[in-house]
């Protein structure tokens, strides 16, 4: 591990070291520049006697157009990488694997699409991307993994998502970031990179044991999903084959972008298909009455969570 | 530069006048300050305290020196409630402020001497909440995150109820200010000419009248929540978390530049004194505190980075965060190029402006990278965050607050320090600083995260350093304080009033002053900064 920088685990690493490593020579200069500077007049000008010459300089355009321009430039290469690294960091490709957590006071839980689950760690395959589709139980927590440059807070009430793809084989440290209460420091887990044959061992169930509280649960959350589906009763007003019903189907309804009632649109996302769940008439699509009842205390924050994987799957 | 200076025995000094109601009912402004100044003074070192008491836990990895974290979390909610809303929002605006807007200007007192009266009882009611709710204090941390501070079983409502007091302090206290400067100059005495502190002045009131209030709403919405169960900020209640954050640093990110313009404004009193040099770019520092305090209003999505605010907010946000950088390094450029063929004197309070040029660049810098969104994600929330605030705060507006202590000491109270004993006290807290928050960068660049009672072992260096820093910063500010206390209770007053050759208008009068400052209002002839005119 170098002094400066911890070691770089991840795909979006390398962008986010060089920005920062541009920035830092920036600084640098301009550090030892007016450190010189300010220790040369320093000697240069001290009082040597009560009747010192100095000179009456008030101002000099010139030199404050330079030196107000030349920064200004900096800044604004400085901004502009800075975005351009942060789209990537926001924007997961589509084939990343998709891993559900819950952080709450003070652990963590990892659902993956296979309907294993674990605790306090995150297991993930090397060079595979991977998307976390996270919520809180209870206050807001963060995600932070420093080997990989990433850092999401995650909220309770909706969906915050965060992606990597790890690059080396081995176990990082997950810290929770955000402060959460007197467990705040104790929030800690282990992200273990496996190398392809190990992690498909694992997805086996083969070498590495489950939380003991968790392994009786392991219907996948897709599974779960569609018994909810027709024991909940959404199957008596939203089709999963296409067909118009009273509800929109939920046919290809995952990512799609939805006109609304009040002429506005949305894209129909993890948060959305949980506000309509919770709050249908919330955002209502154009075209529907507004009789669908809020879920709230019927379906629990996991039901809902397995609800839309189910729904995600129907293309 | 001004006629119609009185002699030094003619009048009586403001401070001749002795006893408990000449304090508590006084409108005088430079009493009125002395008010101030031992009210955040106090708070100054109760939250210093809990900092070294914070440091010396962090020595070591598990908790050792406080017996539960949440007794931790309650030290730096504590020490961050205290430094901000107590010591540095107030700090050097209510107590310099004070003392030197009327003397600087040419005036007898502020424009409304009772109500400045007011804000300071106004302050000592909300001092008096806070100090209520210190036998069992909130562990949230000095930013109130919600849902947490809704959660939590601490007692959150008297602190947050005393900041809601507070403000109010503030608030009329910004709008005397801005009344004073607009009305009661000198003649003679134009804005072109007005010294580079009353402009800082200026710009700080114009923060505290609009952002305050909305903290104040804010928090009394927390304190709604809390105590009648009304969902705004907790989901669980219909709530929404994130518009919390948004209130709060709508108001703490201006308040950033309260704390802090009133600095500029000193440096940029003590450098061309202590340099016989006009100051360099006069109307870029004015301007420029200007420039700062409009843009302020509209970067504060920068706390929120990571809080899941969209994409297109992030990119604007960064862009304004970078132009407010702008401004500032003008400044810091305009102090470094005074000092060009000058008579530099270093006297203690000079030591302290110089060392806020160099710490305050390292605080400035550092805040490009906070700025610049795809670092940001890494470093939010780590130690980086927590020593860069304090290069800005510490390095900025505590040495303006040390160097203005220092500077205008015999003009306050009529007595002299030692200079040598500053000056060795000025070399400690520097160091101490120094080697106190210099390792948190690279703590916070490894990852270690903020607000951590305890953490993994691979720290241990970096923080013991930094405890073994709060040492040297402690001894430095103890040595510092004896040093400004001891001639309070001697005999003896300064040989000259005005010793450092300064043409601000508050160097002609006696030291102290008499309780009416000027015998005749003065009039103005030439800028304050006519150093060395031929």
């Amino acid at each position: 591990m170098s002094t400066w920088i911890p070691e770089s685990a991840s795909n979006l690493a390398a962008s986010v070291d060089n920005i920062t490593l541009f920035v830092t020579i920036v600084s640098v200069f301009f550090f030892v520049l007016i450190s010189a500077v300010l220790v040369a007049f320093s000697i240069k000008y001290r009082r040597k006697s009560e009747d010192q010459e100095t000179a009456y300089i008030t101002h000099n355009p010139v030199i404050e157009t330079i030196w107000t321009i030349i920064p200004t430039i900096l800044l604004m290469v400085i901004f502009a990488w800075g975005w351009i690294a942060f789209k990537e960091l926001r924007n997961p490709p589509a084939e990343a694997i998709e891993v559900n957590v819950v952080a709450k006071q003070w652990l963590w839980e990892f659902e993956y699409f296979t309907g294993k689950k674990s605790l306090n760690e995150l297991f993930v395959q090397q060079n595979k991307p991977v998307r976390l589709i996270m919520r809180s139980d209870d206050v807001i927590h963060s995600f932070f993994v420093p080997q990989f440059r990433v850092k999401q807070d995650i909220l309770p009430g909706s969906y915050q998502q965060l992606w990597f793809t790890p690059t080396k084989v081995g176990t990082f440290d997950l810290l929770c970031a955000e402060y959460c209460g007197s467990g705040h420091s104790k929030m800690l887990a282990k992200v273990n990179v496996l190398s392809p044959e190990a992690f498909a061992r694992w997805e086996k169930g083969d070498e590495l044991e489950d939380g003991p509280a968790l392994a009786a649960i392991s219907v996948s959350p897709v599974e779960r999903g569609k018994d909810l589906y027709s024991q909940r009763g959404c199957l008596a007003c939203h089709s999963v084959d296409g067909k118009e019903v009273i509800g929109p189907t939920f046919k290809n309804l995952y990512g799609k972008t939805e006109k609304l009632a009040d002429g506005s649109s949305v894209l129909v996302d993890e948060n959305y298909l949980r506000e309509s769940i919770y709050e249908p008439q919330a955002k209502m699509v154009a075209g529907y009455a507004p009789t669908m009842p809020s879920f709230k205390g019927i379906l629990s924050e996991d039901e809902v969570t397995a609800l839309i994987e189910y729904i995600k799957t129907l293309k | 530069m001004a006629n119609g200076v009185m002699t030094q025995t003619q009048h009586i000094p403001y401070l001749a006048q002795k006893g408990l109601k000449s304090w508590i009912l006084t409108t005088d402004h430079k009493r009125i300050g002395i008010l101030y100044l031992v009210t955040i003074s106090f708070f100054f070192m109760i939250a210093g305290l809990t900092a070294l008491g914070m440091r010396y836990e962090l020595m070591t990895p598990e908790l050792d020196f406080f017996r539960t974290a949440t007794e931790y979390n309650v030290a730096f909610t504590l020490h961050g409630s205290l430094m901000v809303f107590f010591f540095i929002v107030p700090g050097i605006a209510a107590s310099f402020g004070n003392f030197l807007i009327p003397l600087m200007i040419g005036a007898r007192d502020v424009a409304f001497p009772r109500i400045n009266l007011l804000s300071f009882w106004i302050y000592l009611v909300g001092t008096a909440i806070l100090l209520s709710a210190l036998a069992q204090p909130a562990d949230t941390g000095w930013t109130f995150y919600t849902p947490y501070s809704i959660q939590t079983g601490t007692k959150v409502i008297m602190i947050t109820l005393g900041v809601f007091v507070l403000g109010f302090s503030s608030i009329l206290t910004g709008m005397n200010f801005i009344v004073t400067i607009h009305k009661l100059r000198a003649p003679g005495m134009t804005w072109s000419r007005l010294p580079l502190f009353i402009w800082a002045s200026y710009a700080t009131a114009i923060l505290q009248l609009l952002a305050t209030p909305v903290v104040g709403i804010t928090l009394l919405l927390l304190i709604a929540e809390r105590a009648f169960d009304i969902g705004f900020f907790d989901p669980a209640k219909g709530g929404d978390p994130i518009l919390f954050q948004n209130f709060f640093w709508f108001y703490s990110h201006p308040a950033v530049y309260i704390m802090v313009i009133p600095a500029f404004g000193i440096i940029s009193e003590i450098i061309p004194v202590f340099a016989r040099k006009p100051i360099f770019g006069y109307k870029a520092i004015a301007y420029s505190s200007f420039a700062i305090a409009i843009i302020s209003f509209f970067v504060w999505l920068h706390h929120m980075f990571v809080s899941g605010i969209s994409e297109t907010a992030a990119a604007i946000f960064s862009f304004l965060t970078m132009l407010v950088a702008i401004p500032t390094a003008v400044k810091v450029f305009n102090w470094t190029a005074t000092l060009y063929k000058g008579s530099i004197d270093f006297h203690s309070s000079m030591l302290y402006a110089l060392s806020f040029i160099v710490l305050f660049t390292v605080g400035g810098l550092t805040g490009v990278y906070l700025g610049a969104l795809a670092v940001d994600v890494h470093l939010h929330d780590t130690y980086f965050i927590v020593a860069h605030m304090h290069y800005v705060m510490i390095g900025g507006t505590v040495m303006g607050f040390f160097g203005a202590l220092h500077f205008w000491y015999q003009k306050w109270f009529g007595k002299v320090f030692d200079e040598l004993t500053a000056k060795i006290a000025w070399f400690l807290i520097f160091v101490g600083f120094n080697v106190t928050f210099f390792p948190q960068f690279f703590m916070g660049f490894q990852g270690m995260p903020r607000r951590y009672a305890t953490y993994p072992e691979e720290y241990i260096s970096y923080h013991a350093l930094s405890t073994y820093g709060s040492w040297i910063l402690g001894l430095g500010v103890l040595i510092m304080t004896v040093n400004l206390l001891i001639p309070l209770w001697k005999e003896g007053r300064p040989e000259s009033s005005n010793p450092y050759g300064s043409l601000s208008l508050e160097w002609q009068v006696p030291s102290p002053p008499p309780h009416e400052n000027f015998d005749e209002i003065p009039t103005v002839t030439d800028w304050t900064y006519a150093y060395g005119k031929k």
